[in-house]
């Protein structure tokens, strides 16, 4: 068998809130290997975005270890993180998260300036990428001149143009009508093809059957994990 | 993070919200703009009363005939002469005296043809040429024969020549003083203004003893109003002034308890604390300034702070696609730096547009330095990297998941 990309062991979180501290993940125990495509369900609050974020190196966690391509990220510090999240992962977000301002080009472009890549390099890697998601020709528009779907295939692109090992989207098709949300979760399975590895949080049973293995949280725990084939309807 | 990357978001960020960076563009441009008006200003008029004070002559004093009581009459101050030629002779004599001319001047109306002009005669010996500086610009100065046998002849400074002969080269000449012809043997090298203001160029000299008796009119011959005392070194000049006091009270037989009978005025301390007076004031001046320039750093940093407030999503969607701590703070920083360099360009040449304006206008002497331009980018520059430090380093240490999160 081959080497887990992630794999958390014991892994907790808890909020300082004013009612004191809150364990919102409750000692996660997890393995994904290679070219996995996963879903993650589970009721609202059941602790699916914290999970995400400590896996996207966005947050760090109170307990337990996360390696991460066999590295223990538990443990590292804010750039290391953010090198990390630049080159190891994508991140893709249900609101989209394109900078206003930028043409679709220069977002997808941009995790490619944070890396030190030059201009020429840049242009034509973002390029590329758009031209996969099927929106080269708006290369030069504003994200608000394009539909939602489009934003989230131009997110998609931006997580995608430093070739990282993994993908991961928490709610990628929460903004988007069902129509379009099947086409973007075509779009992952094409990625996953290609031996990207996915990691997609949804509430839809309809997104989670596109998966290959679906993971379920309640109140901060796994409480299943099987291959899709295994799920009675 | 690449700068060439960086500049050009700086530059797309300004661009985003022009107004905004404008105004507080608009902050640096006075700020720089007062720096470069007040220090040329200021170093004009350092540079004039320096200027000045070169054309006076150095470690000057002079002595002034003073009120003598006669009969229980005091005449006012220089009322009647109490110096003579001979109180001048035994002062030259003195340790640490350079130079001694008594002195004899008032208006006069000079006629030449039909041109008639009324300047500041002055009625001296050789030695006068000297301690005050005065060169001669065309022809010679007269000589201590002239003043022993009280020849009519006359030194005119320039404005005085200009104004009498116009065109004419003057040298040869023969104008008139109060009816009397006088030659005129040379024309003075130009000075410009004392420090009271008055046209120093307005001027004819003459030999002492023709003053005295075909211009003045003095009532016993040989006695002067004025002594001019020329010292051989600043330091020499307080020593040199008691000296002359005890001297001539004891040539005047002033017994003790009685008071002085001549002034004395050091004309060189009057020179020095005129320059620092102008110090003083082009360092106040400089420092009024550099309020405005404060001001303006404090409005940079107001709106930088505004800017990442307002940007904490987009600097959490940076952050979460790998923008490290260090790109943040570099991002912002290069922002407000760029703000305030634009700023401090500007209001540089607004500046130096107004200083020429202001010496153009009213004359005022001007110094445009180039290290006062380079002294107020830099602390533009400073300005910028200290009051963009803490907004950007604001910025830079944010959660990337509080500021994901932000609305
Ligand atoms: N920053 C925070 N501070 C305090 N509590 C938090 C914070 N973030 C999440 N929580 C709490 O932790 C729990 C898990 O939140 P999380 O966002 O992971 O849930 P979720 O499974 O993603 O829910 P949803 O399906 O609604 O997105 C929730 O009860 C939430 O209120
Ligand atoms: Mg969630």
């Amino acid at each position: 068998m081959t080497d887990p990309v992630i794999r958390v062991v014991g892994l907790g979180k808890s909020y300082e809130t004013a009612a004191g501290l809150f364990p919102a993940l409750k000692g996660v125990d997890l393995e994904i290997r290679p070219g996995e495509f996963i879903a993650i369900m589970g009721p609202s609050g059941s602790g699916k975005s914290t999970f995400m974020n400590l896996l996207g190196c966005l947050d760090t966690p109170s307990s337990g270890d996360y390696f991460l391509a066999g590295q223990n990220v538990a443990h590292m510090d804010k750039d290391a993180l953010a090198i990390l999240r630049n080159r190891t992962l994508g991140f893709v977000f249900q609101g989209f998260n394109l900078l206003p301002r930028m043409s679709l080009q220069d977002n997808v472009a941009l995790p490619l300036v944070y890396s030190g890549v030059d201009k020429e390099t840049r242009r034509a890697a973002a390029r590329e990428m758009l031209d996969k998601v099927g929106l080269g020709k708006y290369a030069d528009s504003l994200p608000n001149r394009i539909s939602g779907g489009q934003q989230q295939r131009v997110a998609i692109a931006r997580a995608l143009v430093n070739k990282p090992q993994l993908i991961l989207a928490d709610e990628p098709t929460g903004n988007l009508d069902s129509h379009t949300s099947e086409e973007i979760m075509a779009l992952f399975g094409e990625l996953n093809r290609e031996g990207i590895t996915v990691v997609l949080v949804t509430h839809e049973p309809d997104i989670a059957a596109h998966a290959k293995r679906q993971v379920r949280f309640l109140d901060g725990h796994i409480v299943s994990d099987h291959l899709t084939e295994a799920v009675p309807e | 993070m690449m700068l060439r990357a960086m500049l050009g978001e700086a530059w797309l960020a300004m661009g985003a919200n022009r107004l905004r960076s404008a105004l507080t563009m608009l902050g640096m441009v006075i700020g720089v703009g007062a720096v470069v008006i007040m220090m040329a200003i200021g170093q004009g008029a350092q540079y004039a009363v320096q200027q000045t004070i070169s054309t006076m002559g150095s470690n000057l004093f002079i002595v002034l005939s003073g009120s003598f009581t006669a009969a229980g009459v005091r005449s006012g101050s220089a009322g009647g002469p109490t110096l003579n030629v001979a109180d001048a002779e035994a002062i030259a004599e003195l340790d640490g005296v350079v130079n001694v001319a008594p002195t004899h001047q008032g208006r006069r109306q000079l006629v030449y043809g039909s041109q008639n002009w009324s300047a500041n005669v002055i009625g001296t010996t050789p030695p006068y040429l000297e301690a005050r500086a005065w060169t001669i610009a065309s022809g010679a100065a007269f000589g201590d024969s002239d003043v022993r046998s009280a020849t009519r002849v006359a030194l005119i400074g320039k404005t005085t020549a200009q104004n009498l002969f116009g065109d004419e080269n003057p040298v040869g000449k023969t104008m008139r003083i109060q009816q009397n012809p006088f030659i005129v043997i040379g024309v003075l090298g130009s000075k410009g203004q004392n420090l009271d203001g008055n046209d120093q160029d307005d001027t004819v000299i003459i030999p002492l003893t023709t003053a005295q008796r075909k211009v003045f009119g003095t009532p016993f011959l040989g006695s002067v109003r004025m002594i001019m005392v020329q010292a051989d070194s600043a330091e020499n000049m307080e020593r040199v002034m008691d000296a002359t006091t005890s001297l001539l009270r004891q040539r005047h037989r002033l017994r003790e308890g009685v008071p002085d009978d001549f002034f004395m005025r050091n004309l060189s301390a009057a020179a020095e604390s005129e320059a620092e007076t102008t110090r003083t004031m082009s360092i106040l001046l400089g420092a009024i300034a550099s309020i405005s320039l404060l001001v303006g750093g404090i409005g940079i940093m107001n709106i930088m702070l505004v800017s990442v407030t307002e940007r904490t999503r987009e600097i959490g969607i940076r952050m979460a696609i790998g923008a490290r701590q260090r790109d943040i703070l570099t991002q912002f920083l290069l922002e407000a730096i760029m703000i305030s360099f634009a700023g401090c360009l500007l209001g540089l040449f607004l500046g130096l547009a107004i200083a020429l304006g202001i010496n153009a206008f009213t004359g005022m002497v001007i110094v445009i330095s180039g290290t006062a331009a380079l002294v107020a980018f830099a602390v533009a520059a400073t300005v910028g990297i200290f009051f963009g430090w803490y907004p950007a380093r604001k910025a830079a240490r944010l959660d990337p998941i509080e500021a994901l999160r932000y609305q």
